[in-house]
């Protein structure tokens, strides 16, 4: 099938500044993109340069198999959710959903058809008449969905949607927005700098730092598999441990050593044979470190470790330790008998691992 | 608890100390507010005083027999240099010139701000800049390359030729209202109108207009009051039948032969003033929320 977006050799310049270089994406139909990064990563700028809000300084945008670099916002067939809802202040919440139709002269029994249909898709039947400042923040949030939805457009674009609303609120959008991208099968493109609504929502996650592309891929790839440091601990929560360590070829597989401080070197034996320099980062996420027993296969290695901070989060319990000079934390069961100041018998599964260089950041296995 | 304990013992003094405070407050600011309105009461009073009665009379007793002789004078009988046709004709130059000069720069400015806060441009702020400029201009220093521009336009001495000058000189007021005003509006709005298909005047008028009604109100009763009460520019750019009512007032009350009329000269003044009153009573509380709108959210 051919890619909903393409995106070629894209740069964006302001004035000397390079806010975005080279970036390449693409999705299919039904993809559902999330772009991720740090606030001024450049992310929501890439978001208006495609929908042409934003001109660009070199590079294509196909959408649709159509070339829309040059083409303005209202033809290029896609409708946009914004961060602060954008509705319009003085409209009706009517109004302002069938204000694109108005604008685009599609005659009025067809409007009222549709406005229907999403009124009651969202559930807003009984907020048509009111004014936006007579809404709160999840109303809002609906309306400016219906006003994208009325549009059936190629894509949809939402900048940073959930932002405004409390904790709760969000999560039940966010669950909202993706049983609707369910519903419809439509293609959208996500900017959010909150990488849980990333990893809950995207078919395919684009990391972005500083207007260079860090990963793209599947949730599980980037979460499993980081290209880098960077998105090794920006994905994730606790972020994942990064540990200094020295490897050394061990017959058929690896040696690894830590550091520790006032007291004996950690040694792990990695079975697999990796091509790795004799300094290595080592990243482990804290569920791939168990307390002993509760963990097996054979790349599981165990090791007493003194426990410095035990933090029950109801469903689980943190515990930190140090190793090679970095906090290290391992997600426990809920009842475990780890207590701060003892050791603790823990399990570290080394099928799980990922290797970095530590000079460039760069992934190694 | 402490609190209404406090209130027991030490309240009735206490309230007493307030009462007096209040009194006082009270009584100060209704001298102010004397003192201010004395001219005022002087002026309306005299207007409807004869001359015989002001000639013998106390300048601060009221009227012994009211009389409207002196306004009837002052509207369409008092001379100015050598027409006796009162104030009339110049009040109606005043009116036609004003609505229209009020409106064109209104609107002038409306577009003008709307396009420097929403639709940054490369230079939009040195523009503006330039245009905050122009308000702090001294007027006589435009006096003669103005007149030299309306010679050249073909319009000098005329009411469109005024309507110019006003219209040039408002732009820079009316702009830095506007401007002000549409710069807390979130440029998502113009965004997502851009989106939905909406084109520059489209959303100026569907969406930005209809937000804008105490601003207008503002800008409209500021362009109203400067150009209804601006002497020199009248006094400069007009000739004899264009003339604004300041000028008339000022011919009025410089040209009499003999005996002055004070009551004819209060009640041209008066006249003068009505419509500037007029558009404060109308409209005032929107000029206080319009210029408060800006700075407190809400």
């Amino acid at each position: 099938m051919a890619p909903i977006l393409d995106i070629k050799n894209l740069y964006k310049n302001y004035g000397s500044v390079e806010i975005l270089k080279d970036i390449n994406v693409a999705i299919e139909p039904g993809d559902f993109l999330v772009l991720v990064g740090p606030s001024g990563c450049g992310k929501s700028t890439l978001l208006n340069c495609i929908a042409g809000l934003e001109p660009i300084t070199s590079g294509s945008i196909d959408i649709g198999g159509r070339n829309m670099t040059e083409v303005s916002p209202k033809d290029r067939d896609i409708a946009m959710v914004f961060q602060s809802y954008a509705l319009y202040p003085t409209m009706s919440v009517a109004k302002n959903i069938t204000f694109g139709m108005k604008v685009r002269g599609v005659d009025q029994a067809t409007q009222d058809q549709k406005l229907q249909e999403v009124a009651q898709q969202l559930q807003i039947e009984q907020l048509l008449h009111r004014r936006p400042g007579q809404l709160s923040g999840g109303q809002r949030q609906r309306v400016a969905m219906g006003r994208a939805l009325v549009r059936d457009p190629k894509l949809f674009l939402f900048d940073e949607p959930l932002s405004n609303l409390d904790a709760k609120l969000r999560v039940e959008m966010r669950t909202e927005i993706k049983k609707l991208h369910q519903n419809l099968n439509a293609s959208m493109v996500y900017v959010t700098h909150d990488q849980i609504e990333a990893m809950t929502l995207a078919t395919k996650i684009v990391v972005l730092k500083g207007g260079v592309v860090q990963q793209i891929g599947s949730p599980a790839e980037i979460y499993n598999r980081p290209a880098n440091l960077f998105v090794a601990d920006f994905m994730g929560s606790p972020a994942m441990n990064l540990i200094p360590a020295r490897a050394t070829k061990n017959g058929a597989g690896t040696q690894i050593e830590i550091t520790r401080e006032g007291a004996e070197p950690l040694v792990l034996t990695d079975t697999h044979a990796h091509d790795l320099p004799e300094d290595v980062i080592l990243g482990l996420r804290p569920e791939d470190i168990a307390e002993a027993g509760f963990r097996a296969g054979e790349d599981v290695q165990t090791a007493d470790c003194m426990i410095e901070m035990v933090e029950p989060a109801g469903a689980d319990t943190f515990v930190v330790s140090h190793l090679g000079g970095k906090q290290v934390t391992a997600r426990l069961h809920a009842e475990t008998s780890a207590l701060p100041g003892k050791n603790l018998s823990l399990a570290f599964d080394l099928g799980k691992v990922s290797y970095f260089a530590p000079d460039n950041g760069e992934r190694l296995n | 608890m402490t609190d209404i304990a406090l209130n027991t013992t030490h309240g009735p003094s206490r309230n007493w100390g307030k009462l007096a405070l209040r009194w006082l407050l009270f009584t100060l600011l209704g001298i102010f507010a004397l003192f201010y309105l004395m001219p005022l009461f002087v002026m309306v009073t005299t207007s409807l005083k004869s001359l015989e009665e002001i000639r013998t009379g106390s300048l601060v007793a009221f009227p012994r027999e009211v009389t409207f002789e002196a306004w009837r004078t002052a509207w369409s009988g008092a001379c100015t240099g050598i027409q006796c046709e009162g104030l009339r004709p110049y009040f109606w130059n005043s009116v036609i010139l004003a609505i229209p000069a009020v409106a064109i720069s209104t609107i002038l400015g409306a577009i003008n701000g709307y396009v420097i806060a929403q639709w940054k441009f490369k230079g939009a702020n040195l523009i503006f800049s330039l245009m905050l400029f122009g308000c702090f201009i001294p007027f006589q220093v435009v006096l003669l390359p103005m007149a030299r521009m309306l010679g050249i336009m073909g319009i000098a001495g005329t009411i469109p030729g005024l309507i110019f000058v006003h219209v040039i000189y408002g732009i820079g007021f009316t702009t830095l209202f506007f401007r002000n005003y549409y710069v807390s509006i979130p440029q998502e709005l113009v965004k997502a109108a851009k989106v939905d298909g909406a084109g520059f005047f489209r959303i100026f008028w569907s969406i930005f207009l209809p937000l804008s009604l105490p601003i207008i109100v503002v800008t409209v009763i500021w362009q109203f009051t400067q150009i209804w009460n601006d002497f020199l520019f009248g006094v400069s750019f007009s000739q004899a039948g264009t003339q604004p009512i300041t000028v008339a007032l000022n011919n009025i009350v410089n040209s009499t032969t003999g005996v002055k009329e004070y009551n004819v000269d209060m009640a041209a003044a008066i006249i003068a003033a009505l419509p500037t009153l007029l558009v404060y009573v109308v409209a005032g509380k929107y000029f206080i929320r319009g210029l408060t709108a800006g700075s407190v959210k809400g």
